[in-house]
């Protein structure tokens, strides 16, 4: 959501100065009163992010430099961790990963999404009921979903393909590094298609009808239409979904924690859990270091995308 | 981004998020067919968890887990209530997600209101700068000095889980009731200024009731966030007496238990909460995402 604001664009527009002009011009005292109490609206919102949000993030830049455990004492290190980062092949592993991860995850969530919008725009019978059911996962815990996925990837589906002769599917998938990987996408996918889908149907829905009825009078088929109207028209909520999608998924912590805790080996590890794992393992300074690399990366890449679709948006 | 085009979807979506109007001709029974078979890959897993939840040890591993129960046992629920305390889970759950909600909303409106309309000064631009940064620092960066600051403030528990939840909003949130704001005319809070209101009055009792979509908004997103959040809870919550309902669920992964029914159970009565008030609030969840979603 947070890019989509961002996409806009909207400033607070100057409304409110330019409305000063024919507001009665008040008497000191009560401009003063009006004034602190606008200051004391502002201050529970200043106060709690400078503390919470941009003090802790102070202090992990500022142990980032040191050799500090989480615990005892601890000294300059310079950019020591930094260097040390570059070099780790079990820092490497989950950002490879992370990335794999969250592109498959983009491309399969927007593509189901976009068919189960289309499919709920279109005109089917019992469309309340149905919608209803697709959007069930949007409030259900992404933990205690996971968590029932692992029992039917574990049990269930092995037993029923078994008992079918398909012998590929009848072991299960998550404990093998090669494959685990497909259940954590179908989970991923299972909880963040609705909130997905909400978007592209709010973008539907903003389509002039009139469009689609002067395609029909001029003889385009359906797929036609799908093609110069629909498409054309949903591109931008297809950007935001994309990248907020992909924000997202590479921050994968909750589903991979409930399904194979990162194994099998560190096969599907990713970063943020590497990071969180820096609490209790004694290397809280590295991966300090660790998150701000990644935050970094991250931010680098929101820019580009919004650069890219800003550039393909004007054409 | 075209702004008609958002205003236009806006509209679309407070309030006919059902059936469109206007629309002619018969329903299309292959595609309702084939949506109904998609629907399945939601209703199939929530069907599991329901038979799973009302079975016995033994048939649990005998079948698929697909079978009906039988015979059905209301038991489960009662020790899994007493295993994981979730009584108490529950009442911690429940008041970190109201004082998330009621704080997000108080604290994001507040703010938003007076940023907007001292638009023109400097210091509420620069506030407003600085709490738009927010949306580009990640949860991941600052968990680890949090966790270490809480601890040290002594609140590494359920009030220190709230007040991050409603920090961790306070960017995005304030951007949704600024927007938000500028659709108010200054005509209102004007009158009621001429009537003798204080700044406070004028807030609390003319621009917050108006505020009523957006605060709808903002506290759906809250309650969603913080029901269903498991990373900060887990990290946080020093005490494990005082874990939130989806952290605790994490009991049945022991390796030594193999008491699925009980799990089952477990997840279930997690589930059902947001489940009931989801089915029963739909159209009035779906209109306030889909109003977050397009500002």
């Amino acid at each position: 959501m947070t890019q989509a604001t961002a996409l806009t664009g909207a400033p607070p527009a100057g409304t409110p100065a330019s409305a000063g002009a024919a507001r009665p011009v008040p008497t000191r005292r009560v401009g003063a009163q009006r004034d602190w109490a606008f200051r004391l609206m502002v201050f529970p919102a200043v106060f709690l992010f400078t503390v919470f949000l941009i003090v802790p993030t102070l202090i992990g830049v500022f142990f980032s430099f040191t050799s500090y455990a989480g615990f005892g004492e601890w000294e300059f290190v310079g950019l020591g961790n930094y260097v040390a980062l570059f070099t780790d092949p079990n820092i490497w592993a989950p950002y490879g990963f992370t990335f794999f991860l969250a592109i498959v995850c983009v491309v399969v969530v927007n593509v189901l999404a976009m068919a189960i919008a289309l499919g709920l725009n279109a005109n089917i019978k019992w469309r309340t009921p149905i919608r209803t059911v697709f959007f069930i996962p949007m409030v259900l815990s992404a933990l205690v979903v996971a968590y029932v996925f692992t029992f039917l990837f574990n049990s269930t589906l092995p037993m029923i393909a078994d008992s079918l002769g398909l012998v590929p599917l009848a072991t299960t998938m998550l404990a093998d590094a090669s494959t685990a990987w497909i259940p954590i996408v179908f989970v991923t996918a299972w909880t963040s298609i609705p909130g997905t889908t909400l978007i592209y149907l709010a973008g539907l829905q903003a389509v002039p009808r009139e469009l689609y009825e002067a395609a029909s009078v001029d003889g385009a088929s359906a797929w036609r239409q799908f093609r110069s109207i629909t498409m054309p028209m949903l591109a931008v909520y297809l950007v935001i979904n994309i990248i907020l999608g992909f924000r997202g998924y590479l921050g994968a912590y909750d589903i991979i924690v409930a399904m194979t805790g990162g194994g099998p080996g560190i096969s599907t590890m990713t970063v943020s859990m590497r990071i969180m794992g820096g609490l209790n393992g004694g290397d809280f300074a590295y991966q300090a270091a660790n998150s701000l690399v990644f935050f970094v990366i991250t931010l680098i890449i929101s820019l580009v995308q919004l650069r890219v679709s800003r550039k393909g948006m004007s054409l | 981004m075209n702004p008609g085009v958002a205003d236009a979807a806006l509209e679309g979506g407070s309030a006919p998020v059902g059936p469109r109007r206007g629309r002619l001709g018969r329903p299309s029974w292959p595609l309702t067919i084939l949506m109904i078979a998609a629907s399945l890959t939601v209703l199939v897993p929530l069907y599991f968890t329901i038979v799973m939840a009302f079975k016995s040890p033994a048939q649990i591993g005998s079948g698929s887990g697909l079978e009906f129960p039988s015979p059905i046992v209301w038991d489960n629920f009662a020790r899994a209530w007493e295993m994981v305390g979730f009584g108490r889970s529950l009442m911690v759950t429940a008041l970190i997600t109201v004082f998330s909600v009621a704080g997000a909303i108080v604290v994001c409106s507040m703010v938003a209101y007076a940023i907007a309309r001292n638009w023109h000064r400097r210091a509420y631009k620069v506030a407003y700068i600085y709490l738009l940064s927010g949306l580009f620092v990640p949860f991941t960066v600052l968990i680890l000095p949090l966790i270490k600051l809480t601890a040290m403030l002594g609140i590494d528990g359920p009030v220190g889980v709230t007040l991050i939840h409603i920090v961790g909003g306070i960017a995005f949130n304030s951007l949704l009731y600024i927007a938000f704001l500028r659709s108010i005319p200054l005509e209102l809070e004007e009158s009621a200024r001429i009537d003798g209101a204080t700044t406070w009055q004028v807030f609390w009792r003319v621009i917050f009731p108006l505020l009523g979509p957006m605060n709808a908004t903002v506290g759906i997103f809250a309650f969603l966030g913080a029901w269903n959040d498991f990373l900060l809870p887990q990290m946080m919550i020093a005490n494990p007496e005082l874990q939130t309902l989806p952290v605790v669920q994490q009991l049945f992964q022991g390796e030594f238990n193999t008491e699925y029914n009980l799990a089952f159970a477990s997840y279930l009565m997690a589930m059902v909460p947001t489940l009931i008030a989801f089915v029963f609030a739909q159209k009035w969840v779906m209109s306030g995402v889909m109003r977050g979603a397009i500002k």
